[in-house]
């Protein structure tokens, strides 16, 4: 495997929950590397598995009821075989996380310069003194206006924005090489998002960091990333930079999802609506292809048995075969691509 | 013709402080609004959050006491103080709200759920009830088996739909849509809009949509008012507002909304950038020294904007 490369290799990874003593796999065989400086992002709806992909390389999870296999290369270490000890030495450390709901995440009885502290502590040698000066520093890159003031702060004393910039120094706080934001802006309002995306974006250069975005917003998705992987029931269908994606969607579910943004249409339109809904866990087809379901007009032949990750065209890979005979239900043709 | 005017709202909480727990201050969460509402149009309140739309529409459908103005429903005053239980008022306006999980109770059945309205404001008897929910959960696309169902049973979509059943259970004339599509993934986020449109264009229902997303906003809605610190900064049809956007802080929330074209998003951040600055920079002309807007002005038929008398 060429590390030098990849900042992270994902290879096979699947991560199964157990549910009444059988377990179902949230993530199947996904494949998927990250390179140095890029913004790699990962889309779908909700039970698409892509926070369960962010939690599992965090090794988030319970091992009672959860099994892991494949391996998560980072480093020269396999993520997917540590235990919690070796884990502690890498989370907040080389790899940072931002949580969706900063409110929950962030503890409602420490002020946030102890919060921020807390990695600073476990991670570093630094004195009193200079973890005080970072904590500054770190607020003030974050660009929160009044640091000294806010480090003294509760939680709760902050509005949405800011504590999801304090969740951000605080990922930022040991200098991650690889940082996992989980749906970060998406409980905030437009020009907060707007500002923490511009944030994110500008300390990524700075400090070249690796990100993985997990998102459900198609336009987050284009202002953001470098690469898109687009996944659905646990499978990746589609990856693609992040361009060809827009302008050249080949799976039947990335072209369904382009196509059900208002955005997209014009004033007074109807939406394109996907059938069905996304199945869940247990009731998940695990053989063939998983999207077929959802668009029952596409003959049956046009599905590979075993779908597999085609590549098309240089670093654009879609699933299945069905997407060369995709046509939306009502439009004719199909097979044109 | 409007059947419905809103008169100078105001919604203001009391802040109480001091030794004798007297009121110290105020919240101005709605200060001043005015609206017209007319048949079969959809008006659109945008605002960041804490900017009061959802308070309006709360006040509108009398979740929320108001502290002064007016409610006009066909000819008759209607302001929550002097209203009665069983008004038609009461029937007339419905609402939808964002969580349709929190809005339902857990312990009732679908059947139940949609029968309260229809028991406090239509005289039916048991067969025609039935009858009628049935064809509620037709119009909302839904099989009859549903009807013994609880509501953790169905998906956040199926549960929006079933709260829109609830809403249109008495024919009302208008809908308040409190973000009735911002914790539904797209594809469901388009089946409900969709949908939405579908019984507005069958029956005639005007809908007041609450959202702060604006490319929802701008797919559904004829008119847009956009709200900020409990006061309209700007109000006017669509293309008033997305295609000539007077306020400053308009243009800072129309410059925020992320974009689906990737080759274009260096330049949009330049643009965005500008705009900030431009925000920063300016703000004191858009704002009285107190930061509160000023009022609206028209500038065109349909457009109003809010600016000082001097401009």
């Amino acid at each position: 495997m060429n590390t030098a490369k990849y900042l992270l290799t994902i290879s096979n990874l699947t991560t199964s929950f157990r549910i009444k003593d059988t377990y179902h796999a949230a993530v199947d065989d996904v494949s998927l590397s990250l390179k140095k400086n890029e913004v790699l992002a990962i889309v779908g709806e909700s039970g698409c598995g892509k926070s369960t992909l962010a939690t599992t390389i965090v090794g988030l999870h319970n091992e009672v009821n959860t099994k892991v296999s494949g391996d998560i290369f980072y480093n020269n270490q396999n993520l997917a075989k540590l235990n919690e000890q070796q884990f502690n030495n890498l989370r907040g450390n080389d790899i940072g996380f931002i949580f969706q709901d900063p409110l929950s995440a962030l503890n409602p009885l420490m002020r946030i310069n102890e919060q921020i502290e807390e990695g600073l502590i476990y991670h570093t040698k630094l004195t009193k003194q200079q973890r005080e000066e970072r904590v500054l520093e770190l607020l003030n890159q974050v660009g929160i206006a009044n640091p000294k003031r806010v480090a003294r702060q509760f939680p709760h004393q902050l509005s949405g924005g800011m504590r999801q910039r304090v969740m951000i120094a605080i990922a930022l706080s040991c200098k991650p090489t690889i940082l996992i934001a989980d749906e970060p802006t998406t409980a905030l309002d437009v020009t907060i998002q707007a500002q923490i995306l511009d944030l994110l974006k500008t300390l990524q250069t700075e400090t070249e960091t690796g990100i993985i975005l997990i998102t459900h917003d198609l336009g987050v998705v284009a202002e953001m990333a470098d690469r898109v992987v687009v996944m659905y029931a646990g499978e990746v269908v589609e990856e693609a930079p992040v361009q060809e994606l827009f302008n050249n969607p080949r799976h039947p579910y990335t072209r369904s999802l382009l196509n059900s943004i208002p955005q997209t249409h014009s004033e007074n339109e109807r939406l394109e609506v996907i059938k069905g809904m996304v199945p869940s866990l247990i009731n998940l087809p695990r053989e063939g292809c998983r999207f077929s379901g959802r668009i029952p007009w596409i003959d049956a032949s046009s599905h590979e048995t075993k779908p597999q990750l085609h590549e098309i065209a240089p670093g654009h890979f879609v699933r299945c075969t069905c997407w060369k005979h995709f046509h939306f239900e009502g439009e004719e043709g199909g097979g044109t691509v | 013709m409007s059947f419905m005017q809103i008169k100078d709202l105001n919604v203001h909480y009391p802040i109480r402080g001091g030794f004798f727990n007297t009121i110290v201050d105020r919240v101005y969460a709605v200060d001043g609004v005015t609206m017209e509402f007319e048949k079969g149009k959809t008006y659109g309140l945008v605002g960041e959050s804490g900017s009061g739309k959802s308070t309006t529409g709360k006040a509108i459908i009398g979740l929320e006491k108001i502290t002064s103005g007016q409610i006009v429903y066909e000819g008759e005053n209607v302001t929550n103080q002097q209203r009665k239980r069983d008004s038609a008022y009461n029937r007339d306006i419905q609402m939808i709200f964002q969580d349709s999980h929190s809005s339902m109770n857990p312990r009732k059945r679908v059947l139940d759920i949609l029968a309260e309205p229809i028991r406090n404001f239509m005289k039916l008897s048991d067969q025609e009830e039935r009858k009628r929910i049935k064809e509620l959960l037709a119009i909302v696309g839904m099989s009859e088996d549903v009807l013994l169902k609880y509501p953790h049973e169905f998906s956040g979509g199926q549960k929006q739909r079933l709260g829109i059943a609830r809403a249109v259970a008495c024919n009302p004339k208008m809908i308040i849509a409190d973000e009735p599509v911002s914790a539904l993934d797209l594809s469901v986020q388009a089946q409900v809009l969709n949908f939405m449109k579908d019984i507005q264009n069958e029956y005639g229902l005007t809908y007041l949509f609450i959202s702060h997303d604006l490319g929802v906003v701008k797919h559904m809605c004829d008119y847009i008012s956009i709200m900020y610190k409990g006061r309209f900064v700007e109000t006017g049809t669509r293309h008033d507002i997305y295609k000539n956007p007077q306020h400053i802080y308009t243009n800072r929330l129309l410059s925020a909304i992320p974009n689906i074209e990737p080759e274009t998003r260096d330049e949009r951040k330049l643009i965005r950038q500008k705009v900030e600055e431009n925000y920063q920079k300016e703000q004191h002309k858009y704002y009285d020294e107190h930061g509160k807007v000023y009022p609206l002005k028209s500038i065109s038929d349909t457009h109003m904007v809010a600016m000082s008398g001097g401009m």
